[in-house]
């Protein structure tokens, strides 16, 4: 499989010119940043946006790390909660002690933090990639935020700490009183974060991040030790973490015990291996979408952290590139002119495919309703009709949708095969 | 003094159902190299199954047959699941387990809700074996100990007395030579990954009346359990008894001894500052023992980490 | 003075309690290509790995260019002038054949820990490595992944990113295992091409290749050299020709 990110045909070409076709996605990337508040405006989508944005720079920075760098951590909502933290206090500061802070430069200070705290547990975590890196960050993480209810004066205790962004000097006038306000903050220092990333996995050192979680031995015969390269990644990865700690501080203007744990730091491994690891704007695509799942699965039902689940683990077993490498995957038929031959196959798959996913999830929610309703409410309502949960009748017809799909499924599926294979191949069917 | 032997045997018992975790994970480590993220859930399931076991039979059957099914559940994870992943790497194995660990956690609310289960120990077992000094030491625990310790010795004979153990033993050793001398090596897998599962399966069994039957169980025991064989040393079982005697011994010390910090720091002649309300440091002076209790085993892994880097009885550099 | 390019003086090594490298002692001048031999588990590997720093020796001493280096890591070793290829193919499989190349030379070109420079905009390097590419032949691979190269071509490979650092001392670990003879006489060639004015240290099977292209030939016998000489002397001495039981120097014509 090729990952796009690291192919890199036209490096030659483009030594000394810009090369103005690189410079494309970044140009729609603003663009689109820019009009979003005018399509999505009210109070819940710029919510939505803002939780985006901070999501992204997160698994960005998180992604240097699993990624580019080969380190599984199990505790990085440390680096993004201590800088958030860090931030609250600085707006505290501000708002009581007269220090002359703009809003807009906090984000710089909360990775500056996150880098301090990264460079003190790097210099012991990075000794070693793989199983013994993903405990000693669990054992930090769960460390800190062991600490985070017992050390009051900073992290606040049970209840957090929190602060008001609208105290510190306004500068031109914007004093980040409203969520739009707030939003181009975030997506400015979402670009320049993307942007700062993608550059770093474009130099020595992150080339060499590459380098050392493919062969680290290669990469010590080279003149590297393994072990700095993975510290500059640990250090850089924490400071950007840092930054989108700062911005949850600015957004929530609240930090608690929960912006440490473990919960934290699995969801933002799990946004990052949905979205695809082996890419760079894996993670983007990860965080834009676990955000709407959450958004909008936790509207219509209880048990969406289940499908959340089944999801993710699905995802580890059958598609270990993620959304991103399901994109990736059709770029070869395209470069062939095949895709179009696709289209047949996969409508043909596609109503057992949704089938199923409906019917199970309808056995589960039928199922969920039945153990869990109050006593006595025995109604419920899925896709619009409203049934008993207690009767047999429905269950027996979700499993037999359900079912059925999936003997629809092994009969379609090796002619997809087929297809597939076809569409991957150059030159006529013959 | 006989606070001191409460503390003993209530660490004792608290350091045993540790090592009957740690046990099955270091022998999944050693054997397969992958760390089970998921292993505190398996014993959760233990507990769950046990009790739904219990509502139905009693307590006895289900701590016969919930590690049972504990450990068949386990086997077909491995078999379907993690097998699957394995050509991938270490890491994917490790966020396979991850992602299992959240779905079972998800899977035990689905089924038993998000409140605590009223299992309980059985009525045979619910008195005092005896008391020290007016601490009344429960015959359940007394129960408890003595099982923990058999499943040890079993083990131990298995280990060094029996073919499979043998293999076992290699393995840990020389895990690729044992590969190439023909033994069906993912059928050990598999086995050792169901015992294993089975064995964290009995230590929920044991566990659920006392620490609690509900969906935090899992992560609450988890993030120790890796504490303990890290601080251990990975893939030692020495190593992990001593660790998870240490450090159950270590929480129980600490969480019956009210030390303040103010009494430590006065006695080193620091005064207490006198705006105490109001300082950066006020925590270093009203923290507690039973305060500091929870995270000392998450020091006790950075100091490990730091002085010792291939834990106390490891023989691989971590 | 002009010290030996790589001098052992007394090197043992024991894993445990089993000795591999006993009492080894050595001297390789600058701008010598040296091979050794021996049969399969005599050390030869383990004495490699000793050199180059990835085991320390459990007592003597090994020299680069006169400077003490066995506690060294490896890459502190490699930045004093040593580079080294693997008995197994060890190239970055998911990188293109122009980056496996590029992340050789980082380090020599200075750029080091840097994390200001763009490698995409620095002709120099991107320059050199396609010189690089030139010289082995692989120029028109540039864009190819490297874990989808052919056996033959992955090892030209390994062989490119070995000598891109310009080390001036080049370790080959049987550099032509499992190669056709076409392949091996192109990958001789090669050798031959990229390490003119270096000195030269290879493990080899293959006595054909050893005597091709040897200036010296150290034979190492359960942990202990019992001749280095010219290729000539290599195959007069008795000592040589008992522990070969004669069978490989016939075919080495």
């Amino acid at each position: 499989m090729s990952l796009a990110g690291e192919t890199n045909a036209s490096a030659q070409a483009g030594a000394n010119s810009v090369n103005w076709l690189r410079l494309l996605p970044w140009g729609l990337a603003v663009v689109l940043l820019a009009i979003l508040p005018f399509v999505f405006g009210s109070g819940a989508g710029l919510t939505v946006l803002n939780q985006m944005a901070i999501t992204i720079i997160f698994a960005l920075a998180y992604n240097m790390l699993l990624g580019q760098g080969g380190m599984l951590s199990f505790g990085h909502a440390v680096y993004m909660g201590l800088g958030g933290f860090f931030c609250v206090h600085l707006m505290n500061r501000v708002e009581f002690d007269g220090l002359w802070l703009p809003l807009p430069l906090l984000p710089l200070f909360g990775g500056l933090f996150g880098l301090l705290f990264a460079v003190i547990v790097g210099s012991f975590s990075t000794r070693r990639a793989g199983t013994v890196f993903a405990m000693i960050s669990l054992g930090v993480g769960e460390l800190i935020a062991a600490c985070s209810i017992i050390i009051v004066a900073f992290f606040g205790g049970e209840e957090g700490v929190s602060a008001d962004r609208t105290m510190g000097p306004a500068l031109l006038g914007i004093d980040f009183s409203s969520q739009k306000e707030v939003y181009y903050l975030s997506a400015c220092w979402l670009l320049i974060s993307a942007a700062a990333m993608y550059l770093y996995s474009r130099t020595p050192v992150g080339r060499m991040a590459n380098a050392v979680r493919d062969n680290e031995e290669r990469a010590e015969f080279l003149g590297y030790s393994q072990r700095k390269v993975r510290f500059m990644s640990f250090c850089a990865s924490g400071f950007f973490a840092g930054i989108a700690g700062a911005l949850f501080a600015i957004n929530f203007e609240i930090l608690t015990e929960e912006n440490l744990n473990l919960a934290t730091s699995g969801s933002v491994l799990l946004i990052t291996f949905l979205g695809g690891v082996g890419f760079f704007v894996g993670p983007i695509i990860g965080a834009i979408v676990f955000t709407l799942l959450q958004t909008v699965l936790s509207l219509f039902t209880e048990i969406w952290q289940l499908y959340l689940g089944i999801l993710f683990v699905m995802t580890v077993m059958f598609f270990p590139f993620g959304l991103t490498g399901l994109i990736a995957i059709h770029f070869r038929p395209y470069q062939l002119g095949k895709l179009g031959t696709l289209i047949i196959p996969y409508a043909l798959i596609a109503g057992p495919a949704l089938g199923f996913a409906l019917g199970s999830a309808c056995v589960m929610e039928i199922l969920f309703h039945a153990r869990h309703a109050a006593l006595g409410d025995e109604t419920m309502t899925l896709l619009g009709v409203s049934f008993n949960s207690h009767s047999p009748a429905p269950l027996l017809l979700a499993v037999a949708v359900a079912g059925l799909s999936v003997w629809a499924l092994r009969k379609l599926l090796p002619a997809f095969k087929d297809a597939w294979d076809e569409a991957n191949h150059a030159g006529d069917a013959s | 003094m006989s606070l001191v032997l409460v503390n003993l045997l209530d660490g004792l018992v608290t350091g045993l159902l540790l090592f009957m975790l740690c046990s099955g994970l270091t022998l999944i480590f050693s054997m397969m190299g992958v760390l089970n993220f998921a292993h505190a859930s398996f014993f959760m399931l233990g507990a769950y199954f046990a009790y739904q076991i219990s509502t139905y039979v009693g307590f006895w059957p289900g701590l016969l047959i919930a590690p049972v099914v504990v450990g068949v559940a386990g086997a077909l994870v491995e078999r379907y699941g993690l097998r699957r992943v394995h050509k991938h790497g270490h890491v994917p194995e490790l966020i396979f387990t991850f992602g299992l660990a959240l779905l079972i956690e998800e899977v035990v609310q689905f089924f038993w809700g998000k409140s605590q289960m009223a299992f309980e120990e059985p009525e045979i077992l619910k008195f005092a074996a005896f008391s020290i000094a007016g601490n009344a030491f429960p015959a359940y625990k007394v129960f408890m100990i003595f099982v923990a310790v058999g499943i040890f010795l079993a083990l131990l004979y298995i280990l060094t007395k029996t073919r499979v153990g043998m293999i076992i033993q290699a393995a840990l050793s020389y895990p690729e030579t044992v590969q190439n001398l023909g033994h069906n090596v993912p059928l050990v897998f598999m086995g050792v990954f169901g015992v294993g599962t089975a064995l964290a399966g009995l230590a929920g069994v044991m566990a659920g009346p006392v620490l609690g039957t509900f969906p935090g169980m899992a992560v609450v025991l988890g993030s120790i359990v890796f504490v303990t064989i890290v601080v251990g040393g990975l893939g030692s079982l020495w190593g992990a008894l001593a660790a998870s005697l240490l450090i159950g011994w270590l929480q129980t010390f600490a969480a019956s001894y009210n030390v303040t910090m103010k009494d430590v720091l006065t006695s080193v002649g620091l005064s207490e500052p006198a705006d105490l309300a109001t300082s950066a440091l006020r925590d270093l002076w009203t923290l507690t023992l039973p305060q500091i209790g929870p995270i000392l085993p998450y020091l006790l892994m950075v100091l490990v980490l730091a002085f010792r880097p291939q834990g106390l009885f490891g023989k691989r550099e971590t | 003075m002009s010290a030996a390019a790589i001098e052992l003086e007394g090197m043992c090594k024991s894993f445990g309690r089993v000795e591999i490298i006993r009492n080894v002692s050595l001297s390789i001048t600058k701008g010598e290509r040296h091979a050794i031999i021996g049969p399969n588990g005599a050390g030869k590997s383990t004495m490699f790995n000793l050199i180059t720093g990835k085991y320390h020796p459990t007592s003597g001493t090994v020299r680069l260019h006169g400077e003490v280096v066995d506690q060294l890591k490896p890459y502190e070793i490699n930045r004093r002038g040593l580079s080294r290829s693997f008995q197994i193919t060890n190239i970055f499989a998911k990188m293109t054949v122009f980056e496996n190349i590029r992340c050789g030379l980082l380090w020599s070109m200075n750029y080091k820990y840097s994390f200001w420079h763009l490698v995409d905009r620095q002709p120099g390097l991107t320059a050199r490595a396609h010189e690089i590419l030139e010289q082995i032949n692989m120029a028109d691979k540039h864009a190819t992944l490297a874990g989808v190269l052919t056996y033959a071509e992955q090892r030209a490979l390994e062989i490119g990113i070995t000598i891109a650092g310009g080390a001036d001392i080049i370790m080959l670990d049987e550099p032509t295992a499992g190669m056709s003879a076409s392949e091996t006489e192109y990958i001789v060639e090669l050798i031959r091409k990229v390490t003119e004015n270096k000195t030269l240290v290879v493990v080899e099977h293959d006595m054909g290749v050893v005597f091709d292209l040897a200036d010296r030939i150290s034979v190492l016998v359960y942990g202990e050299i019992i001749a280095s000489d010219t290729p000539q002397n290599v195959r007069a001495n008795p000592a040589v020709q008992e522990a070969y039981l004669g069978t490989v120097l016939e075919g080495a014509d």
